[in-house]
């Protein structure tokens, strides 16, 4: 294959240099630091935890990574402080800022500020003619001056290439652009030319490999000395779940990539076969449909990879052969496997071989359960699995109680009493479950006290039961301020118990800035179940006092950490926030009229339209599987287990909806609306105002040109003239499921209760998707006949928002009274309020609909003491009560 | 486009090495100036001392630099470099003097110009030239001054770029034919000032000579900010340089295998000015003249510099040494042509 001779080479820098010459095998970049595809890494920069997230950083440079892409790209982080943050550290370790970086970001503004600290010669992840030739040009102009190398997306103004002659087209215009009016060095272009998947079924991709193959050969021949880079695992999307076939495919691929002339890239070296250990027949199979050389080449993959999962069925026959192992080894697997087919005779025969049926529990069924907590905690098996074990379990010591109560047999020896409860105010219950069956699984005697538990019914109870752990959930934001009035009340109270924290909003950093201060025995943010375990483990062992100590100064330390970072923060006053608000051109802007004002309602949804508006990320991450879906389905670790669940799940779906298990009711309305300073006020047809809403203002001192947003910004301003209008709304998919919960239950099945509750919380989730779809298209929209797939729904790449109080654009609860005050939500549809102003049923969504085009999500971040007293004073509550409701968003 | 001596420096460098002249501040000490000298009449009820701003002699001893510029011009430098090593606001900080910096930079700029133009008068074979002189400042912006927040910058790169463009613009208004980037430790610090610089151009429509001199801090064979000489050569190789080199730090000795490492590696011209060997117990430079002109006669015979000088310990009389050397090797070739 020929190549220009080119005689300038790419090269790069970190504290040591990078030349990518012809001879250079292919270039691996390190991809795992990127927030889009990395849970892990988005969890520790989330929680400020970087000592962990360089060990990231750290692993992949040891694991060979010769260029390290750091991406921040997440709707709820602070870009680019984040990206700042994180390059500054690196440049500290030595061993990891020895290669170059690649700066990677959809966001300008963070790809600058990027460039603007790091000292090497790095890597921009990626400019293109999206937005046109001139902001191409200024940001090439820029990167440039920055002294940085380039990568182009094969993307133009029309979107992204998807043809040969169109990536052909796109890169030869961002060459030439780059090389003549830039003057960019041509070696320091290169060119993503978009890696799309094949044998997808449909004609137009059947070329889709062909046509990457042949621009990237193209390009290395017609655009001197640019190099070809690109993200392989997309290649093999429609084989997701066949682990198999897509290593084939992804390995397959790259060997031709590689001889066409990609020379770098970002591919997972744990999904890749070696291309000579690939069979031949699948090879053959495999290349057919890479190079597209025959019609049938789609049908004939597919078969094969059938027959591949055919090979697994057989396998399922040889594993019922289990059923003539040892008695104990049977029991063991059902555990292990979750399988309750054969449990009932297993643990009979066990009865009958013991002189006292407690001897089953304590004999056979906890060297199982032994078993799965092993495998557990050394990451070998899932939370759905050991769910699903202990409802095997259940099952078992559910069949042999009577036995029991009949011997009146000694109680067992429990590992530790552990009270669970969700907090008064607060009905989210599905994380405490969770960690209440594998707590169970392990051998601890546990007394769950559900859901919106008073504080003094916590304390009673565990003084009674003599409790030695006390373990406190929540979901809402109001739950956490909870959570320290219970600490203090232990305190007062004299307890001399660990507290573990948990629940979807709390923080490591609140459990150590807020609880740990306010209760002299350990307080510890335990949040997921399979850490439960372990810190419990350790808690009550004997000798716990050295763990105790640690943890204790840990969380000095932390806060200590937390506190100076705050205070290093600069805010703006009020009045000089205010004075940076985003302004929108009103004058040119007239808003689009609701077709339909007033308030309106549907009573009985069909769950089947709700189906295909999913979004099944957050329900894998219920469930402590983390991974973005489809992807998942094929992750190397947790994919079997992922598929499974999915599985499961689809079953429990279609059979709720098929038997009408849930019912879903929603509420919506528009009015006319005005901003007044952060105020937006409501309407009624006579110009009176009737309500109000009020929004926070951005305070955080942002850099120059970035305004700082309150949600009234979105409204027009009442001297605007502009009669402009706020939607809101309340969804529900909640109606039934705590009956149908509570049924499983009593069949001792805590995975479907549990997996209930989740499918109830994502088709209330995909009923507010739905609703503010229908009401774009149909209501309030500008008619262009939206038509976007579900993915892109989840990218919420359509325009205006739908904010819900409680969330990071709008933390402050007490506007759901306002919105159940102006849509008679309670009175329409039924869904009520607690005291905590968490909405039940807890499968429902409220908020805001904004209209304008320009309008987006974004984070409150924290406020100062000059907003929350104008904020009393606007809401005409006192100070202290404005504190508490605001306390997760006041600056330190 | 205004006219720049850039073209005039290359046809030189492609005849014979070019000779930079040698340290500022050693020449300075001989005069033993005291407080009331560094004020001089104009600063005399300063607020604050200000012995020790080199800098801030140009205004306030203008002659004493002009006689500093021609010693070296008569030992036979080709370059001198403006006094303007600390020109920046961020360095003035100290003496809270940032708003002299324009002035400063200027008036020394017109000193050196006036003195090289009167010997490229006298001898019209040799043309002499102005190399504007830009220091690291005293901040850096790729390393943390507290090792308990690793995260921390005690300046950012637009504090830099704003204070280099600062200067550079004085530089350029005062009459220098070179930007000379030096001593340059951090290399975050420097790419602000060529950034500074590329703006500056663009605006201005011109194109200077810029030179940049990185500083090996030590055996270690790395800049202060950790980055061998390839990383640090291709860190800052996307400016369009004149020549890349190094200062400072080291004797000629020292440095030797680093310049032969810069020299295999880079198209540009390469400059190298080292101290006068390493400094003795007391902070003082011993080598003489003839001692460093021996040991950079290895430079020169394995064709390593095309331009070379002196830094921190060295005189006119190292000056002229390294003069008589230089005129009897050829200048190094530069590797192949750039495309």
């Amino acid at each position: 294959m020929s190549r220009n001779d080119c005689q300038k080479y790419l090269t790069l820098s970190g504290l040591e240099q990078l030349v990518i010459t012809p001879e250079s095998n292919f270039i691996n970049v390190g991809e795992r630091t990127n927030v889009t595809g990395s849970r892990k890494f988005l969890r520790l920069i989330k929680e400020s935890n970087f000592e962990e997230a360089l060990e990231i950083a750290r692993d992949q440079v040891e694991g060979g990574a010769q260029i390290l892409d750091v991406n921040m790209d997440e709707g709820m982080l602070d870009g680019v402080e984040a990206m700042t943050t994180f390059l500054n550290l690196i440049a500290s370790e030595p061993d990891i800022a020895r290669i170059p970086i690649m700066i990677d970001s959809s966001k300008w503004e963070i790809i600058e500020a990027g460039l603007q600290v790091v000292q090497g010669k790095s890597v921009v992840n990626s400019i293109s003619l999206k937005e046109g030739e001139q902001e191409f040009i200024r940001q090439a102009k820029l990167i440039r001056r920055y002294g940085a190398a380039v990568i182009v997306m094969a993307f133009d103004e029309e979107g992204q290439a998807d043809t040969y002659d169109r990536r052909v087209e796109i890169c030869r215009r961002s060459y030439n652009l780059l090389v003549e009016k830039v003057n960019f060095p041509p070696e320091d272009i290169i060119f993503d030319p978009n890696i799309f998947p094949v044998a997808t079924g449909m004609e137009e991709h059947r070329k889709n490999a062909v046509d990457f193959f042949r621009a990237t050969q193209w390009i290395r021949e017609n655009l001197p000395c640019a190099s070809v880079s690109g993200g392989v695992s997309n290649v093999s999307f429609s084989f997701r779940g066949n682990q198999m076939v897509r290593e084939a495919m992804h390995s397959a691929f790259l060997y031709h990539a590689i001889q066409h002339g990609m020379n770098m890239g970002i591919v997972n070296p744990a999904m890749l076969e070696v291309y000579d250990e690939i069979p031949d027949d699948l090879l053959e199979l495999v290349e057919d449909v890479l190079l597209d050389r025959r019609d049938d080449a789609t049908e004939r993959l597919i078969a094969f990879a059938e027959s591949v999962k055919g090979t697994k069925t057989e396998k399922d026959k040889k594993e019922q052969l289990w059923r003539n192992e040892p008695l104990q080894d049977r029991i063991t697997h059902g555990l292990v496997k979750g399988i309750d087919q054969f449990i009932v005779e297993d643990v009979e025969e066990a009865r009958q071989q013991v002189k006292k049926p407690i001897e089953v529990i304590e004999g056979h069924l906890m060297n199982g359960m032994n078993v799965v907590g092993d495998l557990f905690g050394s990451g070998k098996m899932f939370l759905p699995q050991v769910v699903k074990s202990a409802r095997v379990m259940k099952k078992a010591v559910a069949y042999l109680r009577p036995f029991i109560e009949e011997e009146k047999d000694r109680k067992t020896q429990s590992a530790g009493k552990i009270l669970l409860a969700t907090v008064k105010g607060d009905v989210h219950d599905i994380g405490k479950n969770i960690v209440s069956v594998v707590l169970g699984c392990n051998n601890y005697e546990i007394i769950d006290l559900g859901v919106m538990v008073p504080p003094e019914r916590i304390i009673e109870t565990a003084r009674q039961e003599s409790v030695d752990v006390i373990g406190l959930s929540g979901l809402i934001t109001p739950s956490l301020d909870e959570m320290v009035y219970v600490s203090k009340e232990m305190e007062r109270e004299g307890f001399d118990i660990p507290l573990l924290i948990g629940g979807a909003t709390t923080s490591r950093a609140h459990a150590a800035v807020k609880i740990a201060p306010q209760y002299s025995n350990t307080v510890i943010h335990v949040n997921d179940a399979s850490r439960a375990v372990t810190v419990l483990g350790k808690l009550l062992q004997k000798d716990n006092q050295v763990y105790k100590e640690g943890i204790r100064q840990e969380y000095d330390k932390f806060r200590e950490q937390f506190l100076i970072r705050a205070r290093q923060k600069d805010y703006l006053s009020l009045e000089d926030a205010r004075a940076n608000k985003i302004d929108l051109n009103w004058k040119d802007y007239s808003p689009t009229t609701p077709k339909k004002p007033g308030i309106h309602q549907i009573d009985d949804m069909e769950l089947e339209v709700l189906k295909d508006y999913i979004d099944w990320t957050p329900f894998f991450r219920s469930w402590d599987l983390h991974g973005k879906f489809p992807a998942i389905l094929s992750d190397k670790i947790v994919g079997a287990q992922a598929t499974e669940l999915f599985a499961d799940a689809q079953q429990m779906l279609a059979k709720i909806i098929d038997e009408k298990l849930l019912q879903a009711k929603a509420v919506h309305g528009f009015f006319r609306a005005n901003a007044s300073g952060d105020d937006i006020l409501i309407y009624d047809d006579s110009q009176n105002i009737t309500d109000r809403f009020l929004t926070l203002r951005q305070q955080l001192k942002k850099r120059s040109g970035v305004p700082n947003i309150a949600l009234s910004d979105f409204i027009a301003p009442s001297d605007s003239g502009i009669e402009d209008y706020i939607g809101c709304f309340c969804v529900t998919a909640g109606f039934g499921t705590d009956e149908l919960a509570r049924s499983y239950e009593e069949q001792h099945d805590d995975y479907h209760a549990i997996m209930i509750k989740a499918l109830a919380d994502r088709l209330a989730e995909a009923f507010a998707e739905y609703l503010h779809e229908y009401i774009r298209k149909e209501i309030w929209g500008d008619d262009s006949g939206e038509s976007l797939s579900n993915d892109q729904l989840i990218k919420e790449q359509y325009k205006g928002i739908r904010p819900a109080p409680g969330y990071p654009a709008c933390p402050d609860h007490l506007e759901k009274q306002t919105i159940w005050r102006l849509l008679q939500v309670k009175e329409r549809i039924g869904v009520e309020l607690t005291e905590s102003l968490a909405m039940w049923p807890a499968a429902s969504v409220s908020g805001y609909y904004f209209a304008h085009p320009e309008s987006k999500y974004f984070g409150l971040g924290k406020i100062k003491e000059d907003q929350l007293i104008d904020y009393a004073s606007r809401r005409q509550i006192t100070i202290e009560q404005a504190r508490k409701w605001l306390s997760p968003n006041l600056a330190e | 486009m205004r006219r720049t001596s850039r073209q005039d420096i290359i046809e030189e460098l492609d005849k014979r090495i070019l000779v930079l002249d040698g340290a500022m501040g050693t020449m300075l000490q001989q005069y033993d100036f005291q407080e009331p000298d560094y004020r001089g009449e104009r600063f005399k009820d300063y607020h604050l001392p200000l012995k020790g701003n080199n800098d801030l002699l140009s205004l306030t001893q203008p002659e004493a630099i002009a006689e500093i510029h021609r010693k070296y011009l008569e030992a036979g430098a080709d370059i001198i470099e403006t006094n303007t090593f600390s020109g920046t606001g961020i360095a003035m900080a100290d003496y809270e003097m940032e708003d002299l910096v324009y002035e400063m930079n200027y008036e020394s700029a017109r000193i050196a110009r006036e003195l090289a133009d009167e010997f490229s008068k006298r001898t019209p074979e040799k043309k002499r030239f102005v190399a504007g002189s830009i220091g690291p400042t005293n901040k850096t912006a790729s390393l943390s001054p507290d090792v308990n927040h690793p995260e921390y910058r005690a300046i950012s790169f637009e504090e830099l770029r704003k204070a280099y463009k600062e200067q550079v613009e004085a530089l350029i208004a005062g009459g220098v034919d070179i930007l000379l980037v030096e001593t340059v430790f951090d290399t975050l610090n420097a790419k602000a000032a060529l950034f500074a610089i590329d703006e500056v151009q663009d605006e201005q429509g011109i194109d200077l000579a810029i030179m940049v001199s990185g500083t090996i801090t030590d055996a270690s064979g790395r800049t202060l900010s950790g980055q061998t000489v390839e990383a640090f050569l291709t860190s800052v190789m996307h400016a369009p340089l004149l020549s890349i080199g190094f200062n400072c730090a080291l004797g000629a000795d020292q440095l030797e295998p680093y310049m032969k490492r810069l020299a295999m590696q880079t198209n540009f011209y390469t400059s190298a000015h080292p101290n006068a060997g390493l400094p003795n117990a007391f902070g003082e430079y011993e080598q003489t003249a003839e001692e460093m002109k021996s040991c950079l006669e290895s430079y020169f015979e394995h064709g390593l510099i095309n331009i070379i000088g002196g830094c921190c310990g060295t005189t006119p009389e190292h000056i002229k040494a390294i003069v008589e050397l230089a005129e009897k090797y050829k200048p190094r070739k530069i590797l192949a042509e750039s495309v």
